[in-house]
């Protein structure tokens, strides 16, 4: 999968996903946000994770911007003392995910529908309740987006996202 | 054998050849000041904690160590804010020590407790809280590191007081080793052939040099590179004395407030080659219209600083003395005769000048104080007018002679610095150059500087109003002076003398 199908982006403002190995460690979080804040930049999502070295965490951060901010996002980054890498997937060949938990409202008559569509989108019901259910869906933010246009009409309650995770497929 | 942390704070500071130490003590500080009561670094206490960040920045900036301040937690830590952020604007190393409330309370609004790590964050290169002591060495020793290596700045280290008593080990690491920061040291060759070549072509080239040259070290590599190539220098205004300001290819300072020739210049180059400068909007004015048909080289330490204003050519990142030691041995004289005439009729249209009438205008104390000094002294200003007055009309000769609050443009600055600078260089003539406004921000280190004897000279340029601010009104504002004229004033002279000082009022051009 590329970006360009990753995000549908408009020519100026692009969708820019970075991985960010910083060391696992107190006041590091802050450090990252703060940049962001400070200069302006825009999350999209950010998420956070311990790697395969406990004492080095990943951060997969969607930032949206024209070329210029996105080049300054990168230089601002790995600027930061406890930064140890900074991957740019942006036009790299990755894998990613994203998880998502939605509360739909749900009746008699819809039920099956539903569940039809969950089923169809490789989706898992967590919890159905005689009003309402609880849909767990993994996918690239393509697949998520579509899924949630499905859902609005019967109602959704609440959505909880993770943010993008993000590898690459390279060696 | 065993230690306190304080004790361990006190070693770890010798180890890293601290010699002086500027600050105010307090409540959570206290095991540190007891530990500093028989140590033999010399503690300068000045009468806010604002004047010790200052203090320790014009040390570093005249010394080119790294200073070192220290003041309590809450109250004394937010007072040392603009200090820190004066100083890591203009890349000035310093380590800056808090004391904080004891772990167990951290978060729970304790007494005079604040968010050291927080509120540093946007101010600071980076930051530490020690939650455990046997991490205090290492912290320092990165801190330090930190603090004085690449692009310097400002790192605070937050020590909860209960840290400062526990006992442990004393081990000081060797030298500190950060996964995540490795700065450039050494250029690009293959850039610097690029560049080499953009400057062997170019007809109206400049060079653009900045803080970083002083910072670096590269003062005489960028002279001997401007003698060989006989390129026109411009300076920033942190820059100054990083080129001399009598030398004849020196054109001053450039920007809003440089000399026209520096301006017209640049404007008209065809290669601007920045050394250590980062384009900031006092020198660039619009970007759009900013030296519309020049090429651009820019050497930096600082990735971030390279094409973050203007696009850049040929970015090299690194050191500036390492690249230019390189850019001298690639580097061939361009044909440029032509345009260093054109310079020089520039010059001779376009003279910084000022009224030379029978009244006692600030230029004009400013060039007798280069007169009197035989341009030697070291210059600390305050910001305003009294600022560019130093920066236009005394000529800086050599690197750390000038000393002022470039980019956060601090009120206040000059006389605290002044205190730091004459401390590290106890044999040279420093004078700040003030203004009434200003000096008013830290007057109390009249108290510190006649505590430590210090033969500190301040020019006191006072016009009864906030100029800069005041000729802006007169410009933009249709004259209307909103708050820039002092309805009172204190007797300067009085005031010195009452702080033990000598207080002198000069009104006429013969005294």
């Amino acid at each position: 999968m590329k970006i360009e199908d990753f995000h549908n982006c408009s020519a100026h403002l692009m969708k820019k996903t970075i991985a960010v190995l910083v060391e696992n460690q107190f006041g590091v979080l802050t450090h990252v946000s703060g940049l962001f804040s400070a200069r302006g930049f825009n999350i999209d999502s950010l998420a956070v994770g311990e790697t395969e070295d406990p004492t080095i965490s990943r951060m997969t951060i969607v930032v949206d911007g024209d070329e210029k901010t996105l080049e300054q996002v990168k230089k601002q980054l790995n600027r930061l003392i406890d930064v140890i890498k900074v991957i740019d997937l942006t036009g790299e060949d990755f894998v990613g995910r994203e998880l998502v938990l939605i509360k739909v409202k749900i009746d008699d008559e819809n039920r099956s529908e539903i569940l039809q569509i969950a089923d169809t989108f490789q989706a898992r019901i967590d919890d159905v309740k005689r009003k309402e259910t609880v849909i767990e869906l993994t996918g690239d933010q393509n697949k998520i987006r579509s899924f949630i246009e499905i859902m609005k009409p019967f109602g959704i309650l609440e959505i909880v996202r993770t943010g993008c995770i993000a590898i690459g497929r390279r060696q | 054998m065993k230690m306190t942390g304080a004790r361990i704070f006190i070693e770890s500071l010798k180890k890293e050849g601290v010699k002086v130490m500027f600050g105010y003590p307090g409540g959570v500080v206290l095991p540190i000041f007891d530990a500093l009561y028989d140590s033999d670094i010399k503690f300068i206490l000045t009468r806010h904690e604002q004047g010790a960040a200052h203090a320790a920045d014009g040390y570093a900036r005249a010394t080119g160590k790294v200073g070192v301040c220290l003041a309590t937690s809450g109250p004394g830590a937010t007072n040392l804010l603009t200090g820190l952020a004066t100083a890591n604007m203009d890349s000035v190393p310093i380590v800056a020590f808090t004391g904080q409330v004891k772990t167990s309370l951290i978060g729970n609004d304790a007494f005079q407790e604040v968010d050291v790590i927080g509120i540093t964050r946007p101010i600071s290169k980076h930051n530490y809280l020690v939650k455990d002591v046997n991490n205090l060495t290492t912290v320092i020793k990165k801190a330090f590191h930190i603090a004085s290596t690449g692009r310097p700045g400002v790192v605070a280290v937050d020590l909860p007081v209960d840290i400062q008593m526990q006992e442990t080990d004393f081990h000081y690491p060797e030298k500190a080793d950060i996964r995540g920061y490795k700065p450039t040291q050494k250029g690009h060759i293959g850039q610097i052939k690029k560049a080499a070549k953009l400057i062997a072509n170019s007809k109206e080239p400049v060079l653009y040099v900045g803080g970083g040259v002083i910072i670096s070290g590269a003062s005489e590599k960028l002279r001997e590179f401007a003698e060989n190539t006989e390129i026109p220098v411009t300076m920033t205004l942190m820059g100054l004395g990083a080129f001399p300001g009598g030398h004849e290819l020196s054109l001053g300072m450039l920007g809003m407030h440089g000399t026209a020739y520096a301006n017209h210049a640049i404007q008209e180059s065809d290669l601007i080659i920045a050394v250590g400068a980062r384009f900031d909007d006092r020198v660039t004015g619009k970007i759009d219209e900013f030296a519309p048909n020049a090429k651009i080289i820019h050497i930096d330490i600082d990735p971030c600083a390279i094409s973050k204003n203007v696009k850049v050519d040929v970015p090299i990142v690194g050191d500036a003395n390492c690249i230019l030691t390189d850019v001298i041995k690639y580097a061939k004289k361009p044909d440029i005769s032509k345009w260093n005439k054109q310079i020089a009729s520039w010059k001779k249209q376009f003279p910084l000048a000022y009224k030379k009438d029978s009244r006692l205008r600030p230029q004009y104390v400013v060039e007798e104080i280069y007169n009197v000094t035989k341009g030697e002294a070291i210059i600390t200003t305050e910001v305003g007018q009294n600022q560019m007055w130093a920066a236009q009309f005394y000529k800086y000769k050599i690197p750390r002679q000038f000393i002022s609050s470039g980019g956060l443009g601090t009120m206040g600055y000059g006389f605290p610095a002044a205190i730091g600078a004459q401390i590290g260089c106890p044999g040279k003539v420093i004078f700040d150059i003030a203004g009434d406004g200003s000096i008013q921000m830290n007057i109390q280190e009249l108290s510190t500087a006649v505590a430590n004897k210090l033969p500190l000279k301040i020019a006191i340029l006072n016009n009864a109003c906030l100029g800069m601010v005041r000729q802006w009104q007169e410009l933009f504002y249709k004259k209307r002076y909103a708050y820039t004229c002092f309805d009172s004033s204190p007797d300067f002279v009085k005031l010195a003398e009452s702080y033990g000082a000598v207080g002198m009022r000069i009104a006429k051009k013969k005294k």
